[in-house]
């Protein structure tokens, strides 16, 4: 199993990065830069490498925060650089060929970026979600002691996966999915949540070829999805990457009994909850469907650059393919039939 | 809404939405005189939300920047409303007036509601940071300086693709649980759904300056 852990944590997407041709000040225009990015890893955390590459190209006076476009879309810098190009190169493309900008900053679509400290906070922060998801409580983060956060942040810089084990263990983040993954834990009815976003693209004509496929021009065109999946203990290693994935898409895959977490309420306290009339009010209009659900088709799912076969155990899925903070990255392409 | 849940101060998504209708007829009803919530669907999603839009804030007179109800509400406790002149709400510096959006978005992680807004001045131009920093509370400028990246952030908008100001949800449920075994009657009547939001924005808008009103906590 630590294969494929190390398979992950050594995954990584060469980049061709072009200066944008409104900074570029000197003749001839600078070469690209070649780098190779960490899967796991975000794309500020390369700025250093990058800026002195370009620094006699940039034109005088301090430059604003770097960011990144590829395709004219400006790149989300929170999503690991790895699900950023599972995501956006359906073909995968190799180099990736990106553009970076010194100035102009497009505040009003992305986030501000104070380098490594965001990039820093923003990893932590979603460490003490996942955390909250698998156990109920971020305490075993928030009580990290100072020296281990720094760590663990130094390991995921770094890429060292030695380190990384060594202090996420104390974290005990270990989920549901462990216990079927190792093949043993038979019998134990145990419920949890596992901690997923999923980037959800749809097409409503099919292709044969990713080449074809519609290129994603703007981020209007991704649903982004941050919803835990819920494994039933009951389950186990029948619950496929398949279901988990339907289970967290109800409006193209409506659940056909009540929701997963009403079910597992149930489970707990052994009575029937029924919702109220304006509860149902919501909960009709939202799990109908729009579509007929024979007629969706997942068409593409890709975790750390790999197309998983669907009937795969989830459990397998979220030993080996989660990033350093405990979430697994999903992208998904959907065929839907055109909304009349 | 289980008992397990209310025993650990969260919610669940489908009670979100039982809670998130009974406060806007709530809202609604007692402060008609402002702008109302409403349920927005989000386009690709199963899940809606609550949107409060152009709520007024001002930034003058009081230390605290105080939103509150013209007539009904916290200043009065009369049955019947007064009509309130806009106008008195409007301070000698009109410049200082900033609008606020406020949108209560359900995190399927923590299971609990969580605030977004923005700010912008009244040529809908948006606010800096550090301008919305001037219109918050003492206690929230405090807690900004304590937990720069942990209290309120810039993040993206679950659903907008734009940047938006957050108030970070991981405590959220520790409060509410202390709040509703604070409350037996919430309990015993079992109204614990139809009045979450209403205790859940009592606390989380004050970090904004936002004042419910007490008439809303009875109404039932």
């Amino acid at each position: 199993m630590e294969e494929a852990q190390k398979y992950v944590w050594e995954g990584a997407i060469p980049l061709q990065i072009h200066l944008h041709e409104s900074e570029v000040t000197t003749l001839p225009t600078p070469p690209p830069a070649l780098i190779l990015a960490p899967r796991i890893g975000y794309l500020p955390l390369l700025v250093p490498q990058i800026k002195p590459h370009f620094s006699n190209a940039l034109p005088p006076g301090s430059p604003d925060t770097v960011w990144f476009d590829y395709n004219g879309l400006p790149l989300k810098w929170y999503i690991p650089t790895g699900v950023l190009f599972d995501l956006l190169c359906a073909e995968p493309e190799r180099p990736w060929n990106l553009t970076v900008h010194f100035r102009g900053y497009p505040s009003n679509i992305l986030v501000p970026c104070e380098g490594e400290d965001s990039v820093k906070w923003s990893f932590i922060n979603s460490l003490k979600e996942a955390a909250y998801i698998i156990n109920g409580n971020c305490k075993n983060v928030m009580n990290m002691s100072q020296p281990d956060q720094v760590e663990l942040w130094r390991s995921v810089l770094n890429g060292n996966l030695e380190a990384y084990v060594r202090i996420s263990s104390k974290l005990k983040l270990g989920t549901v999915g462990d216990e079927y993954a190792d093949g043993g834990g038979q019998g134990q009815v145990k419920t949890g949540r596992v901690p997923v976003r999923l980037y959800v693209w749809s097409v409503s004509e099919d292709f044969d070829d990713l080449e074809d496929a519609p290129q994603i021009d703007s981020w209007d065109k991704i649903s982004y999805i941050n919803r835990p999946v819920e494994i039933h203990g009951e389950e186990g290693n029948y619950f496929t990457l398949q279901d988990a994935v339907k289970s967290i898409l109800p409006e193209y895959f409506p659940n056909k009994s009540s929701t997963n977490e009403e079910s597992s309420r149930d489970e707990d306290e052994n009575e029937q909850t029924v919702p109220s009339e304006e509860g149902e009010k919501y909960l009709s209009e939202n799990v109908e469907s729009r579509y007929p659900s024979d007629n969706v088709e997942i068409k593409l799912v890709r975790i750390q650059g790999i197309e998983p076969k669907m009937e795969i155990p989830f459990s397998w899925v979220v030993k080996n393919l989660t990033n350093p903070e405990h979430y697994l990255h999903i992208c998904v392409c959907l065929k839907v039939p055109q909304v009349l | 809404m289980g008992t397990k849940e209310e025993a650990q101060g969260t919610l669940s998504s489908t009670d979100f939405g039982v809670a998130a209708s009974a406060f806007i007829l709530n809202w609604n009803t007692v402060c008609s005189s402002f702008p109302p919530w409403t349920w927005v669907l989000s386009h690709h999603q199963v899940e809606g939300y609550l949107s409060l839009e152009n709520m007024l804030l001002s930034s003058t007179q009081e230390e605290h920047g105080e939103l509150s109800c013209p007539g009904r509400g916290i200043h009065s406790h009369q049955e019947d409303p007064i009509d309130v002149d806009d106008a008195t709400l409007v301070h000698t510096n009109p410049c200082k007036v900033h609008y606020y959006d406020l949108h209560i978005i359900y995190c399927n992680s923590y299971r609990v509601p969580v605030l977004y807004f923005r700010a912008y001045d009244s040529d809908g131009e948006p606010l800096e940071f550090d301008e919305i920093e001037k219109d918050l509370p003492a206690y929230s400028k405090k807690a900004l300086s304590d937990s720069k990246w942990t209290f309120i952030t810039q993040e993206e908008h679950p659903y907008l693709n734009r940047p938006w100001y957050k108030l970070h949800p991981c405590g959220t449920s520790e409060w509410m649980k202390l709040l509703f075994h604070a409350d037996d009657a919430l309990a015993k009547t079992g109204v614990a759904i139809e009045l979450y939001l209403v205790t859940w924005l009592s606390v989380v808008g004050h970090v904004v300056g936002l004042r419910i009103p007490f008439e809303m906590m009875k109404q039932l």
